[in-house]
């Protein structure tokens, strides 16, 4: 065996490893939490198999001709330079695959864009380098709190151990009843910052004077993890994104549990003016 | 050498060659210009490279064990701008010089001074990037997009990368006008457009991309300019401005910029692939079509990159559909270039094997590029790994491979000696090999979630990480072999024969001599159709 057909198996045996640890894996779109993830998986995985289709389609032409038309078998040259029939098929029929592809990905776009209507509305905030979340309508009305990295710096310079959820672990979650439809307003303070959460499909840049919406339903009670995802700075790497997702009666507790730390909160406040 | 040899139309020109360093600051000869933006650029693509293992060494396991993440950030800034501005496009420039005029029948470029000038203006604008390094803040650290408001934050190595930007597009610029001139004006009688090589037609459409779009760039790096230091707010919403509005302004620049970085590898490949097919290109006018319609669908899909930024339902659906429609001229292209191999007789030498590479990963980052276009899978996949592979796929495997297809190419016309023909095969293979060692597994990280730009990750990201760091340094070593096949090949090659590659039939083949004589076609040959 040349050395030239050594290496050509050896990579491809190596693509084919990576594409098999792949399929059904945690190596592809996390598992969709919620309508609009899902549909993008889905859409993901359709896509997947129309360009596997022209792929082998495309290649398989080629690499026969590579293997056949060679001068070293004696293959003589053709001296054929065009085929407008050919060439107008070959226009035409990628158009009418883009336009397969196009449609539901239309009617996802749509779909995500609606944000009226929600039973809860929570505004996050971007700054460097953490997140703040206000709760603005809906059960808990009211609530307000910074959420930070609670990942120890000894992990981050290996001097210790790295967690389960090394990164993706904050001091304050996010939280949520399940099945609610939920609208997040999002800016930020400072720089441009993305609030992203794979499971739920949701992904929207922060932009500081300026506020974006976009909304999800969770549709399992969850821990469900993200990042941010526009470059902000030195500890970009470093303001991850927790949403907790709760069943309605744990969701009902949390938020009298915020309310009473809260009212706590402020009556020392008040003591301490009065003391003060 | 090339004194020897002669002019076969035996002009009777003095073939005097200045000689010493002052050769090559004042020379205004087409094919020392090239040479230099060759070297230039590959001299530039070591130290960007240099950037990439630092960046690979870093991510090569969770924590933070090499760069701080500041540090990190300029080097994934500086490797992203010192790539596309000084490598790749000075490399295409240096392809342009050497072969625009011998495949066209002229002497010359048209403006011989001003392309001087161009030239020396890149190792300016490299100095300004190399030395922020070394300024107090260091370099530039907001992405080689440098978004605002991050980038207003930045220090001293912030405006040296600006000033650079706007040396980088002046140099561009006169690149782009004098390659325009010298194919509108001085094709030998005869040569039409529509008998123009692919080579000069994709380096035509990509001179008029570059005069329309950075003058873009220019503007908005001097209004971030402004708004450092001279109290505007074009990007302030404090001030009454948009940060997005920056964005829609770079990419305006931005995607044409792709297109600019990609055109002249369509160009290299279709004078490749029907020469070692030993036939025709299959459909050259749909060639010179698709590369129109690509060029001027670029100018309007640049808010694809924006889709997370936020936008009205009507602006995703037509920036969606926009950029659907590229993947139709760039099917016909690659359809063209399978139906110009199909029935060819072909043989499979190294420039050969780099365009057939070129074709098959471009084809990936094609597809990758197609999902990337799909509104709600790309609210997953921006600003992951997915996106970082997708480009690297048609940046590395597309363009790289191309000039690196040109240089097998044309090395035997240029200095009338051989490369080692079993080392370039070593380096395809071992390329191509490291290179998808590197990238492949970076759409799994994108798709699983792991963002772009960051210097420490999730320990589930680990496995893929270590494999595509040490792929990143294998493809890295497999670079210095060019480097030597190249030196070996300019000092002590074997002669190459007059026509090294008997399917060739573009001018610099048919009628000069090898090594191409230092002063070619002063008098125009003459086109037989």
């Amino acid at each position: 065996m040349s050395s030239k057909s050594i290496v050509t198996l050896a990579g491809v045996s190596a693509l084919a490893l990576y594409s098999s640890m792949a399929v059904g894996s945690k190596y592809n779109l996390p598992e969709p939490q919620s309508v609009i993830a899902k549909d993008i998986y889905d859409q993901h995985i359709v896509l997947m198999w129309i360009c596997l289709v022209i792929f082998i389609g495309v290649f398989g032409v080629m690499f026969y001709s590579v293997l056949k038309h060679r001068k070293s078998l004696g293959y003589k040259a053709a001296n054929f330079h065009h085929s407008t029939s050919v060439e107008i098929a070959w226009t035409v029929i990628p158009c009418l695959i883009l336009v397969a592809m196009a449609w539901p990905a239309t009617k996802t776009v749509i779909a995500m864009k609606d944000t009226s209507e929600p039973e809860i509305t929570i505004k996050a905030t971007g700054y460097q380098w953490m997140w703040g979340y206000d709760y603005l309508q809906g059960d808990g009305e009211g609530i307000s709190f910074y959420s930070k990295l609670s990942t120890p710096r000894a992990q981050i310079e290996n001097k210790e151990a790295k967690g389960e959820n090394y990164l993706l672990e904050v001091d304050n979650n996010v939280v949520v009843p399940v099945g609610k439809k939920v609208r997040m307003i999002i800016t930020a303070n400072d720089v441009i910052h993305a609030w992203w959460v794979p499971a739920l499909g949701i992904k929207q840049d922060a932009i500081p004077g300026f506020i974006r919406d976009t909304w999800f339903t969770a549709d399992t009670p969850g821990i469900y993890r993200g990042q941010c995802a526009e470059l902000c700075g030195k500890d970009h790497g470093y303001m991850p994104i927790v949403v907790e997702v709760l069943s309605d009666e744990d969701y009902a507790q949390w938020v009298s549990n915020q309310m009473e730390k809260s009212a706590a909160a402020s009556e020392s406040a008040i003591v301490d003016v009065d003391e003060g | 050498m090339a004194a020897v040899h002669g002019d076969l139309h035996g002009h009777g020109h003095d073939e005097h060659i200045p000689s010493g360093i002052m050769r090559w600051v004042k020379t205004t000869n087409h094919k020392d210009i090239g040479t230099m933006y060759l070297w230039f650029a590959f001299t530039m693509f070591l130290v960007g490279g240099t950037l990439a293992m630092g960046i690979r060494a870093e991510l090569y396991q969770p924590g933070i064990q090499i760069l701080e993440p500041e540090l990190f950030n300029q080097f994934t800034t500086l490797h992203g701008l010192i790539m596309v501005f000084g490598a790749i496009m000075p490399a295409f420039v240096g392809f342009a010089n050497w072969q625009v005029p011998m495949m066209i029948g002229a002497p010359d470029m048209a403006f011989a001074r001003m392309n001087n000038w161009s030239f020396w203006l890149l190792p300016v604008a490299a100095s300004l990037l190399i030395a922020s390094f070394f300024v107090p803040g260091g370099a530039a650290a907001g992405g080689w997009t440098f978004y605002p408001p991050l980038s207003t934050q930045g220090g001293l190595g912030v405006d040296m990368m600006i000033f650079a930007v706007h040396i980088l597009g002046a140099s561009s610029i006169m690149g782009a006008i004098n390659i325009i001139t010298t194919i509108l004006n001085m094709r030998a009688p005869g040569m039409k457009l529509m008998d123009m090589p692919l080579f000069v037609w994709t380096w035509l459409i990509t001179a008029y991309l570059l005069v329309l779009v950075m003058p873009v760039l220019a503007g908005t790096v001097t209004m971030l300019l402004t708004d450092r230091h001279f109290g505007t707010s074009f990007f302030n919403a404090a001030g009454g401005g948009d940060p997005v509005l920056f964005q829609h302004i770079f990419w305006f620049f931005g995607h044409p910029e792709v297109y600019i970085m990609i055109l002249p590898s369509f160009g290299i490949v279709s004078e490749v692939i029907p020469t070692f097919s030993r036939k025709p290109l299959f459909g050259y006018s749909s060639m010179v079509y698709a590369t129109a319609s690509i060029a001027i669908l670029s100018c309007f899909v640049w808010a694809h990159h924006m889709f997370t930024a936020g936008m009205p339902t009507v602006g995703q659906l037509f920036f969606m559909y926009a950029t659907m429609l590229i993947a139709v001229p760039t099917g016909v292209k690659v359809f063209n270039w399978t139906a110009t191999m199909w029935r060819g007789s072909m043989t499979f030498e190294t420039p050969m094997l780099f365009s057939i590479g070129f074709i098959f990963l471009f084809v990936i980052g094609g597809f990758s590029g197609v999902i990337c276009a799909i509104v709600p899978i790309d609210i997953q996949v921006q600003d992951t790994y997915y996106v970082i592979a997708h480009f690297h796929y048609v940046l590395v495997s597309g363009s790289l491979f191309a000039i690196f297809a040109g240089a097998y190419y044309w090395i035997p016309k240029w200095t009338g000696r051989m490369y080692n023909e079993t080392l370039g095969k070593w380096h395809f293979w071992l390329s191509m090999f490291f290179f998808n060692l590197t990238f492949f597994v970076q759409h799994f990280l994108g798709l699983a979630g792991m963002p772009r730009r960051v210097p420490d990750y999730a320990l589930q990201f680990a496995d893929f990480n270590k494999i595509s760091s040490i792929g990143a340094f294998g493809f890295g070593l497999t670079q210095l072999l060019f480097l030597y096949i190249m030196i070996s090949c300019i000092r002590s090659g074997e002669k190459a024969p007059e026509k090294p590659w008997d399917g060739a039939t573009t001018l610099e083949w048919t009628h000069l001599p090898t090594p191409a004589p230092y002063h070619s076609f002063v008098t125009p040959p003459v086109i037989n159709k």
